[in-house]
């Protein structure tokens, strides 16, 4: 992430990635709202090549009784990836990253659910990795949110993530592995479209003030565009008849 | 679709204009906002939107079929269907001069009976009250409990009663409809009971549609 000397080029000289996408453009998105029968709400998403499941329980009891709270509902997440999901066995035991990545998913959560409807609740949000391959901790939040609206949880606003980063010194939109891994920086942004606040957001590498900026609009783009699809994810399931 | 009915999700912004926001519904400044999957209605000034999914919450005066989990000395919990569980005093069965050394719970309400009650009381601090002291309350003996969604009761209801009075008369079944989409049917003839829950199957899968009751009574008439 701090530029490593590499042979691969991440951006030729026509502007072009290393998987062929321009710099503003993301990888290809499909979601599907209501895949599973047992959870209260579930969404599955594919965001290039990482695939992710969410499935969303409760308002339910709180076990342990300790945990829940008079005053509101409490949230729940748990990001965790499957040991298929990466190229060498991942020990399927929660790692220090997985655990910070539910709690910074969870507090992106937050602002959007209306957890002080439901007191001595909780509401649990559960999200498999089976596939990873970059940005999934946005593309996880992008489940969750789809998720948590098919359950019927109320929120204040859909919650829309996608990365945006530096690769070449060059600002790009939704990072993928190689340039995770290769490319100067990374800053995964989650966005509530409609009260246009930002509830998550990271950066790991080094930019200027003009960069950053930069790096903020775009990405606010690409949560827009995912915004998009998972309205059109809820419609097909919830609307049929107005999908033509 | 017109424009007071609308599809929305969480975030949609339903109106600017200066009406009042009711259930599923935020103000934000001059938005009304949703905050579920559904759709938004607005009459007489007040925007509203009628959920498609989600668990069902305790209002006050709701009319619930409940199942009794478990009891104390003093009352029973009851199964609502709902994240918190119904609490039924044991004096509202008992009577007055109940007493809970010489009173066995397990006389009245056994564990995994169905109870259509009320709720007296449900506020944030505690588990809804039930009552079963008023008309058609109370232990329900026969019937078959079928589960629907609770945001498609009112449709099983229909407008004053329409709907429901109509699978009835034309079932010959006896249908307690509990808010918290539980419904038990009770009939003696086994053709009646099979018919009452097919209509109770097509109100759910067909909730959105205009005109259901005729739909509904035309598909029971062909049954005949």
């Amino acid at each position: 992430m701090g530029g490593r000397d590499t042979d691969m080029v991440l951006l030729d000289e026509n502007g072009i990635r290393c998987d062929g996408r321009k710099v503003d453009e993301p990888r290809r998105i499909m979601i599907k709202a209501g895949v599973l029968k047992n959870a209260n709400g579930s969404a599955y998403i594919e965001f290039g090549d990482n695939k992710i499941l969410a499935g969303v329980y409760g308002p339910r009891d709180v076990h342990p009784k300790h945990m829940s709270n008079a005053d509101t509902g409490i949230l729940r997440c748990r990001y965790h990836m499957v040991p298929f999901s990466v190229a060498e066995r991942k020990n399927p035991a929660p790692s220090r990253r997985e655990i910070e990545i539910s709690k910074v998913i969870r507090e992106a959560l937050e602002p959007a659910v209306m957890l002080e409807k439901f007191p001595r609740t909780a509401v649990d949000v559960y999200m498999e990795i089976l596939q990873a391959d970059g940005g999934t901790r946005c593309a996880a939040l992008d489940a969750a949110a789809v998720a948590l609206a098919d359950a019927g949880i109320p929120m204040r606003d859909m919650v829309s993530a996608c990365a945006a980063g530096k690769v070449a010194d060059t600002i790009i939109l939704d990072v993928n592995n190689e340039e995770d891994q290769a490319g100067q920086a990374d800053m995964p942004i989650a966005y509530m479209p409609n009260l246009n606040q930002i509830t998550l957001l990271q950066l790991d590498g080094v930019m200027s003030l003009e960069e950053y900026n930069k790096c903020i609009e775009v990405g606010i783009q690409g949560c827009k565009t995912v915004y998009a699809l998972q309205k059109k994810a809820l419609a097909e399931k919830y609307f049929p008849e107005e999908q033509t | 679709m017109s424009e007071r009915r609308k599809n929305v999700i969480p975030g949609d912004v339903i109106t600017t204009a200066p009406y009042r926001n009711d259930q599923n519904t935020i103000l934000d400044g001059r938005l009304i906002i949703s905050t579920a999957v559904g759709v938004s209605e607005i009459s007489d000034g007040v925007v509203r939107v009628i959920p498609l999914t989600g668990m069902y919450m305790p209002r006050i005066d709701d009319m619930i079929v409940g199942k009794v989990v478990t009891h104390t000395s003093l009352s029973w919990e009851l199964d609502i269907n709902s994240c918190y569980v119904g609490f039924l005093p044991a004096t509202d069965v008992f009577g007055r001069d109940f007493s809970a050394r010489s009173d066995e719970l397990n006389t009245r309400l056994k564990k995994g009976d169905l109870v259509a009650a009320r709720i007296a009381n449900s506020d944030r601090s505690r588990d809804p009250l039930l009552t079963i002291v008023d008309r058609d309350l109370g232990k329900i003996d026969s019937g078959e409990l079928i589960e629907i969604p609770s945001s498609k009761i009112p449709r099983l209801i229909g407008k004053r009663g329409t709907m429901i009075q109509m699978i009835e008369s034309q079932t010959g079944s006896m249908i307690t409809v509990g808010q918290n989409g539980w419904v038990v049917v009770h009939n003696e003839d086994y053709n009646g009971l099979i018919k009452a829950k097919k209509a109770i199957r097509m109100v759910e899968k067909m909730a959105h549609l205009h005109n259901l009751t005729d739909k509904v009574r035309k598909m029971l008439e062909a049954e005949k």
